[in-house]
């Protein structure tokens, strides 16, 4: 981001004069050299292989076949099962709802996140307490949060309710159902992911503006710009690289996430909240129904590789300018 | 055109700890180029940041063209600075840094090209203006920079170091241009720098830093000249003036003003033996290393600075005639190290 450091990078990557060789870095070439280095690279790529590839290849597998929960044979049946995805309805209103759950939660994680970091850049008393604070979601298992917004959205013992009564908002039985009416169980569920995953963001963005100098700021304020000429021609622009890496981390991380909609509403109601991870889910491994389960999840493939495309090319930019 | 002035102005960032500026009174005239000067540490940025408000003082009053601004954010004072890094918005081009400040200030749409093509063809910058300040030299940008501040045409202009990232060449020249420039606008100008030449050579009058304390307020000649404190009299002047102490004075003398006997006049010269130990060519001067023989200052050490038109010879490690004339004594007082009057002191 230091144009000075860039200079300097770029210097060195345009030189046209090779460098001295008493400059030039020396490599030890030990005999079977070559192979140590394979050897110590083999368990990374194990990793990969098992945890990534093999479960990818086995999806596919599944999605091109007729796999059932104990069935025991393996007929191929080609795109079979993707275009009988396709046509469910099922699927498509799931996908409709995760482009729901994505766009709804990052469009509040991005603006509360932003918020936030601007609040906690500035010292005051009490800064590391709130940053601890604000830190928390993050670091609580997702499933101990969740159920205990299951709890706080409850038909019955609603917390949220118990208070919208006692101010006389409510009658006693007349309160809002969170989680039993559709357009509500959907907005709790987009505020409850935005909960868990706002502290991620919420780093990711006090990094960005920690990094911005102090005194381009200042500059702006003798400059005669406010707040808001500040924020919105100078520090957002300014963070425009940093805020594509918490969006697309974002999207990666809300699109590919089932667990808050897993715990609070399982879909539910009239799969309202049924987002895709979730669908395959309860098709593949709660219905039985594998191969059509792994159809369902090998659609996230070509949305995440564009997401991961992109992310790789913002970083990119990031670097260069 | 407004006069900046502060009363008792003092800032203080940890409680208990000493200021970073302390009491300071000053009052600029109108339209003078006023140089703090001080060394690294000594405040200057500090007093500053509280001129511009970028900094709360902790006592003492800011005033700005008569009225107290002590409350007014920095927009409202309405005077522009140019940061030792420049601060140039390096997502704009240069144009929009430029323009900036227009914007800022709600000035009419109209008439921003104008003032930007004003402000970038006085500084020299008119063929950079689609450029991102990444694409531009240190010289350049620091052009960019004074180009953003002029802009609006502010009332006092605030610069703090904006030399000191240009290499030695390009910084004698933009220090020529800078000189031209406040001439032809002739706007209040506040200059901070850590380099004595910069300031003789820029200032009306110098404002001398020290701990953040205000050693002397003068003219170049004033504070060479005749330096209120021992500080002023080693940090102005390379190398820096010779002192001797005394009983409870402290003699100084410039290391020009310490010459061979015979260039000085008989009546009012003091006569003293300088052992020659180290010499320096310079070119248009030579510099003596050496301590004082044969007198009280016994082994003093002493510095001499020969203009090339003494063209006697000097050996390392001889004992030469040398003097200095009584005009050109100063006096400190030993425990103050403040100037005092002149006093007869036992020279051998
Ligand atoms: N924000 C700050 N917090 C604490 N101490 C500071 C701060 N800014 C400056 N100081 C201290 O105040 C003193 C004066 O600093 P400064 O005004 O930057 O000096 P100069 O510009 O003359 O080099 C220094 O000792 C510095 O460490
Ligand atoms: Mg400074």
């Amino acid at each position: 981001m230091k144009p000075a450091e860039h200079n300097v990078e770029r210097c060195g990557g345009a030189s046209a004069t090779p460098p001295s060789p008493r400059e030039r870095p020396r490599v030890a070439r030990r005999p079977g050299g070559r192979w140590l280095g394979a050897a110590m690279f083999l368990p990374a790529i194990l990793y990969v292989v098992a945890i990534i590839g093999v479960p990818f290849l086995m999806a596919f597998l599944y999605a091109v076949g007729d796999v059932r929960v104990g069935s025991v044979g393996y007929h191929f049946v080609g795109l079979e099962n993707f275009r009988s995805v396709l046509h469910s309805p099922a699927f498509r209103r799931s996908l409709f709802n995760s482009v729901i759950f994505t766009v709804g939660s990052q469009v509040l994680v991005i603006v509360g996140a932003f918020t936030l970091a601007l609040a906690l850049r500035d010292k005051f008393r009490g800064r590391g307490v709130v940053r601890f604070l604000v830190m928390l979601p993050w670091v609580a298992p997702v499933s101990l949060g969740a159920i205990g917004w299951k709890w706080i959205l409850d038909s019955l013992y609603s917390v949220i309710n118990w208070l919208l009564v006692a101010m006389h908002l409510f009658r006693q039985f007349d309160a809002p159902q969170w989680l039993g009416e559709p357009k509500l169980a959907m907005m709790s569920v987009i505020l409850v992911h935005t909960w868990h995953v706002l502290p991620f963001s919420t780093v990711i963005l006090l990094a960005g503006l920690t990094a911005i100098p102090r005194d381009i700021p200042e500059a702006a304020a003798v400059d005669g710009a406010g707040f808001w000429r500040t924020l919105v021609h100078i520090t957002i622009p300014m963070m425009r690289p940093i805020l594509n890496v918490a969006l697309l981390f974002g999207i990666i991380f809300t699109f590919t996430d089932m667990t808050v909609v897993y715990i609070l509403t399982r879909g539910g109601p009239y799969d309202s909240t049924q987002v895709v991870p979730s669908l395959a889910f309860f098709t593949g491994i709660l219905g039985g129904d594998l191969a059509e389960g792994a159809a369902i999840s090998l659609f996230l493939v070509p949305i995440l590789v564009i997401v991961a495309y992109l992310m790789l090319r913002v970083a990119h930019r990031a670097e260069v300018t | 055109m407004a006069v900046v002035e502060t009363r008792g102005l003092t800032k203080v960032f940890k409680e208990g700890q000493l200021g970073a500026v302390n009491n300071v009174d000053l009052v600029t005239r109108e339209g003078e180029f006023l140089v703090f000067l001080g060394p690294s540490g000594s405040g200057k940025t500090t007093l500053l940041r509280m001129i511009a408000g970028l900094e709360q003082p902790t006592a003492g009053e800011i005033l700005i063209g008569g009225n107290v601004v002590n409350h007014l954010s920095p927009r409202e004072r309405r005077i522009a600075m140019v940061f030792q890094s420049y601060a140039l918005y390096p997502h704009l081009s240069v144009y929009n840094n430029i323009a900036f400040p227009l914007k800022a200030q709600k000035i009419k749409k109209e008439l921003h090209r104008e003032k930007v093509e004003w402000a970038s063809s006085l500084l020299g910058i008119g063929g950079l203006l689609d450029r991102k300040p990444r694409e531009l030299s240190g010289g350049e940008r620091q052009r960019v920079a004074l180009a953003r501040a002029i802009v609006r045409e502010p009332t006092v202009f605030l610069l703090d170091e904006p030399l000191s990232n240009l290499d030695a060449k390009l910084r004698a020249s933009a220090r020529e241009d800078l000189e031209q420039f406040h001439k032809r606008i002739g706007t209040t100008t506040i200059y901070v720098t850590h380099d004595q030449v910069e300031a003789m050579a820029m200032g009306d009058r110098i404002v001398v830093l020290h701990q953040g304390f205000v050693r002397q307020i003068g003219t170049p000649k004033e504070v060479y000249d005749d330096p209120a404190d021992t500080f002023v009299a080693t940090f102005l002047g390379s190398p820096p003036m010779n002192l001797l102490e005394s009983d409870d004075v402290v003699v100084g003398f410039r290391p020009e003003h310490f010459l061979p006997a015979d260039r000085l006049r008989e009546g009012s010269r003091i006569p003293l033996r300088f052992r020659v130990t180290y010499l320096e060519f310079l070119g248009a001067e030579r510099i003596l290393y050496g301590s004082l023989a044969g007198s009280r200052f016994e082994e003093k050490e002493v510095l001499s600075r020969l203009p090339a038109a003494v063209s006697e010879a000097f050996q390392v490690a001889s004992v030469y005639d040398f003097g200095v004339a009584s005009e050109s004594l100063r006096f400190f007082d030993r425990q103050s190290e403040k100037r005092t009057q002149p006093k007869a002191i036992a020279w051998q």
